[in-house]
């Protein structure tokens, strides 16, 4: 197999760093999301939601509310009506789950704070805000729980009492022996690792558009799946879909954020068909923090055996995942997405894996960026370094002794998932080659002679995307009421141009120009002539959206299946035109032209120019026109891989720590735009890193969202981050035509775990052995004080569940400080 | 509605003069009163800087100032920078740099970069990385825009944008 880049030929596109055509509108303050879309006679709409956790509502009174001027109603629960809620799609066979009802206005009784209560409708957007302040509803407080191992406890208040449980389902997936695998092994490892929650925190909010038209519905929203939106809501509204059109606007990052369907989509579709007008909804940071889902929020409590020369043998896990109050469309399946790769890169003999699923007072948890992944890859990752440091290995050395060899794919795990292709040990050695570890070693002793505490932390992972064969996630898998092709239209129009039109939804990522240069290689054509559309459902083919590293690989793969139908429809065409069969026909130098006689050659343009208005008879088989379709269901996932590693500085007075290097090699098989794929890891790390040292969504012990703001939620800014020092191999995928594995995803499956592993590194001689993210200052300082305290004992992990804490946003954190900007 | 006020302000060159309400922010005065839609809105608490615009020269993030207080003043907004055919150094780089992906900060992430060098032609990548500090964004991990800022100063400096660097033989 290939393991280094290539260059692209000549003549071909695909490959080549390309400038993104998405760029000029946004540079220039042109682009068209959703805020910026105005369309004549909008109302706007303001939420009122609730300040309790948990109550039962016992009053709504909206009269002074629809009496301020400009208000053209206040609705409650009652005043609208729908077929039903937000639908959950998971049906796991033989397992319940217990789904709770998830209307867009709630009635009787409130869960969460956020939870929507009434919508004023009116005129002017300040004026609807005045009015919601003026709807007085009265809340009768019931007990709240917050805690998810709380509330598996005998005794817990109830978030649902019609379940008489907290619990929501159980899941469990093995393979091998794990009970000989652990009673075998010569070291026995267990640990609990805590994976936070946090927010998705695109920088646009969510929001969205319903305009009436005749008796249909044009919904505009910024999301991730606007196809998968039509669906949910058409059920959910009780319309034809044929009456309802979703169009994603321009959308200004989702990250899973926008990955779902929202409560308050359905509600404006319904206030827009009940008024007649449209009726326009721009989600507030606040309402973004509180009410849009978060991710991650899980307890691993992990088994880990192995050899005495450090040889995994087995892996079990107990999880506990906190899914809020409610159900969004993926909520209890996102822990068990990350189960394809509990084993990491690494050839372990048995896996055995549990899920648990718990409702707390919070909002519900969704697909944030690596969705399942990342907090399977996190606990893999940092088990591995502590098994080093039980068997005196290193962490190099350990992942080495355990990697998947490259000669062994494709590879079977214990769980029956096949990786299709890695080197894992190539993008490793790599890695090596841009740092002296040796000297790393050396300048990390001296340092630490003098009070400087420097780290390295490592971390080898796989992940599982290119979502998915519908078959192995689909209603004849793992459950889901739902299939993951993706489709594609090329249509070559009279004068050779192209448009492109594809099921996917892309929202940042550059795919515009990389689904054109994809199409522009199997068509004859410049990148420039071809225009790609996505986004809208009433253009093109249905689709599944973007989400899951699977643009590329699945959507990028129908669009060259369709491609290569055209460009063989072009050769007969071809063909007919210069008298030659048309298996002598040759698309080569940019022209189709018969093989051996390169003077005889047509154009792409002079092709469609025969397809749409033949000057001479074409043969009767050969349909008028020149466009085809695709529809791609991928045979397997693919599994991207890579190295990263970090070094930070920490300082041991403070707790502060500051990444100060960051080198990543990662390999999604071969580059389209290695440009694109640059930006991608960048931004991934970078989500990753802010997970693991600042961000963190929390809920204090009555259910308040303490960090309902920027304020508080601590994105990272420029000046915490480092500039990324990144490369790549190429291990083509064989599941696919294009050879491509996703990227969006891989790099904050990387960061967290190489971020733990280095501040470990680093505390190491001050007896400082794990910290639960996020690493802040206080929980860095405490476990040095915690470990000094007790000799040189580990730093206790119990402060990572405490929920009293307000964890990431607290002051001094780092980033986040507005007063220091260079705009305040 | 509350009280109203006249507001005189020039835009992107343009004099506007508008009765609007006291308390209406400059951000939505720009946006919903001008239509220029290019200025964003990304947070409550003024933390996000995707509504940067530049007021008598200096960035402000327009939505932590009333549309009444730039009366008077010179604003200008992205829109203000450079148009698709005579781009601004800064819109250059961004573009070549691949310093964006979503697009949502960057029209207040290049106002904020056009303030810092003109108060600082020649930054460091950590004056750089300070300087943007009040601007967020959640796509890129800074990397690109750092470098968008340097190749932007290097070719107002006439020292020939490194741009093409990396994409030699580039199309657009």
């Amino acid at each position: 197999m290939e393991s280094a880049t290539a260059t692209p030929a000549e003549d071909r596109f695909v490959g080549r760093p390309m400038k993104r055509r998405e760029d000029p509108r946004f540079i220039t303050g042109t682009g068209s999301y959703i805020d910026d879309l105005h369309v004549q006679g909008t109302l706007h709409a303001a939420f009122v939601r609730s300040t309790e956790a948990h109550a039962t509502i016992t009053q709504i009174d909206t009269s002074e509310a629809e009496a301020h001027p400009g208000v053209v109603g206040v609705y409650t629960a009652e005043d609208v009506k729908f077929e039903g809620g937000i639908p959950m799609v998971w049906a796991p066979p033989g397992v319940e789950i217990n789904t709770p009802d998830h209307m867009p206005l709630k009635s009787g009784e409130v869960k969460c704070i956020g939870d929507p209560v009434a919508v004023v409708v009116g005129s002017d957007r300040y004026g609807v805000v005045d009015a919601a302040e003026k709807v007085i509803v009265e809340y009768e407080p019931k007990p709240v729980v917050v805690d998810p191992e709380a509330a598996l406890e005998e005794g817990s208040p109830l978030v649902w009492e019609q379940f008489g449980t907290n619990k929501t389902h159980e899941w469990a997936v093995g393979g091998g022996d794990i009970d000989a695998a652990l009673s075998q092994a010569d070291v026995v490892l267990e640990h609990s690792i805590v994976n936070h929650r946090t927010a998705g925190a695109a920088i646009e909010t969510r929001g969205a558009i319903a305009e009436p038209r005749g008796g249909s519905i044009v919904l505009h929203s910024a999301t991730q799946i606007p196809h998968i939106t039509r669906f949910i809501l058409s059920g959910v509204l009780g319309l034809s879909e044929h009456d309802l059109r979703v169009i994603a606007p321009d959308v200004g990052g989702g990250f899973g954020s926008k990955l779902n369907t929202y409560g308050e989509e359905a509600l404006l579709c319904q206030l827009a068909r009940q008024l007649g007008r449209p009726v326009k909804w721009i989600e507030t940071r606040s309402e973004n923090m509180a009410y849009t889902h978060h991710g991650r929020d899980q307890v691993a409590h992990v088994t880990m055996g192995a050899r005495s020369d450090g040889t995994v043998t087995g892996v079990r896990a107990r999880i506990v995942a906190d899914l809020g109050a409610y159900f969004q469309i993926l909520t209890p399946f996102i822990p068990e997405l990350g189960f394809p790769v509990a084993g990491g890169c690494y050839r372990f003999e048995a896996i055995d894996l549990h899920f648990t699923g718990v409702f707390t007072n919070k909002f519900a948890t969704d697909a944030i960026r690596g969705a399942g992944r990342p907090e399977m890859t996190h606990w893999v990752e940092v088990m591995m370094d502590r098994l080093a440091r039980e068997v005196g290995s290193d962490p190099v050395e350990i992942r080495r002794r355990n990697f998947i060899p490259k000669d062994a794919f494709p590879y079977e795990t214990p769980l029956g998932i096949v990786y299709d292709s890695g080197d894992y040990a190539g993008t490793l050695d790599k890695l090596l080659t841009k740092l002296d570890l040796d000297e790393f070693r050396r300048e990390q002793e001296e340092l630490r002679g003098k009070g400087v505490h420097r780290g390295i932390g490592f971390s080898t992972y796989t992940e599982v995307c290119g979502l998915a064969p519908s078959r192995a996630v689909g209603p004849q898998g793992v459950g889901l009421q739902a299939a993951f092709y993706e489709s594609a239209t090329v249509r070559v129009h009279p004068t050779g141009s192209a448009t492109v039109y594809s099921g996917a939804s892309p929202h940042g990522q550059g795919l515009d120009t990389s689904f054109a240069q994809i199409a522009a290689d199997r068509l004859g054509i410049a990148p420039e002539n071809v225009e790609v559309i996505h986004g809208d459902t009433n253009s093109g083919p249905w689709g599944w959206g973007t989400y899951g590293s699977r643009s590329l690989s699945v959507g990028g793969e129908a669009i060259a299946r369709a491609a290569e139908r055209v460009q063989d429809k072009a050769k007969k065409i071809c063909a007919a035109m210069l008298e030659a069969a048309p298996e002598d026909i040759e698309l080569a130098g940019g022209a189709f032209r018969v093989k051996g006689s390169p003077d005889q050659s047509m154009t792409m343009a002079e092709i469609a120019g025969a397809a749409y208005i033949p000057p001479q008879e074409l043969p009767t088989e050969i349909e008028p026109g020149l466009e085809e379709s695709a529809f791609y269901d991928p045979e397997n996932f693919v599994f991207p891989f890579g190295a990263h590693a970090c070094v930070v500085d920490v300082d041991v007075e403070t707790g502060k720590v500051e990444v100060a290097r960051w080198v990543a090699v990662d390999d999604c098989g071969p580059a389209i735009n290695p440009m694109l794929i640059d930006g991608q890891v960048h931004g991934g790390v970078a989500h990753g890193i802010g997970q693991a040292l600042y961000e963190q969504v929390v809920y204090d012990a009555d259910g308040q969202l303490v960090t309902g703001s920027f304020v508080d939620y601590a994105l990272p800014t420029a000046a915490e981050l480092p500039s990324f020092e990144t490369d790549r191999t190429e291990t083509p995928s064989p599941v696919n035509s294009l050879g491509v594995k996703g990227v969006g995803e891989a790099g904050t499956i990387a960061a967290s775990p190489a971020v733990l592993n280095a501040v470990v590194d680093a505390l190491r001689p001050l007896g400082v052995d794990y910290i639960d993210m996020p690493l802040t200052p206080l929980r860095v300082w405490q476990a040095i004080e915690e470990a000094r305290g007790s000799g040189a004992g580990p730093a206790d992990s119990e402060q990572g569940t405490d929920v009293g804490e307000h964890g990431g946003g607290a002051a001094g954190s780092g980033p986040a400080s507005p007063d220091e900007g260079g705009a305040s | 509605m509350g009280s109203t006020a006249t507001v005189r302000v020039s835009v992107n060159g343009e004099r506007r003069e508008s009765e609007v309400e006291a308390r209406l922010l400059l951000v939505h005065y720009l946006r919903d009163t001008l239509g220029l839609t290019g200025t964003h809105v990304g947070c409550d608490t003024t933390n996000c800087g995707a509504c940067t615009v530049l007021l008598d020269g200096e960035a402000v993030k327009s939505c932590t100032v009333l549309a009444v207080q730039a009366d008077g003043a010179e604003v200008k907004t992205i829109e203000g920078m450079g148009a698709h055919d005579e781009l601004h150094p800064l819109q250059e780089a961004f573009w070549s740099e691949h310093g964006l992906q979503c697009g949502f900060c960057t029209p207040g992430m290049i106002m904020s970069a056009a303030d810092l060098l003109s108060r600082n032609p020649n930054p460091s990548e950590e004056e750089i990385r300070k300087g943007l500090e009040g601007n967020l964004c959640r796509c890129t991990g800074y990397h690109n825009i750092v470098k968008a800022v340097q190749a932007a100063a290097a070719a107002a400096a006439g020292a020939g944008t490194h741009a093409g660097r990396e994409a030699e033989g580039v199309s657009a």
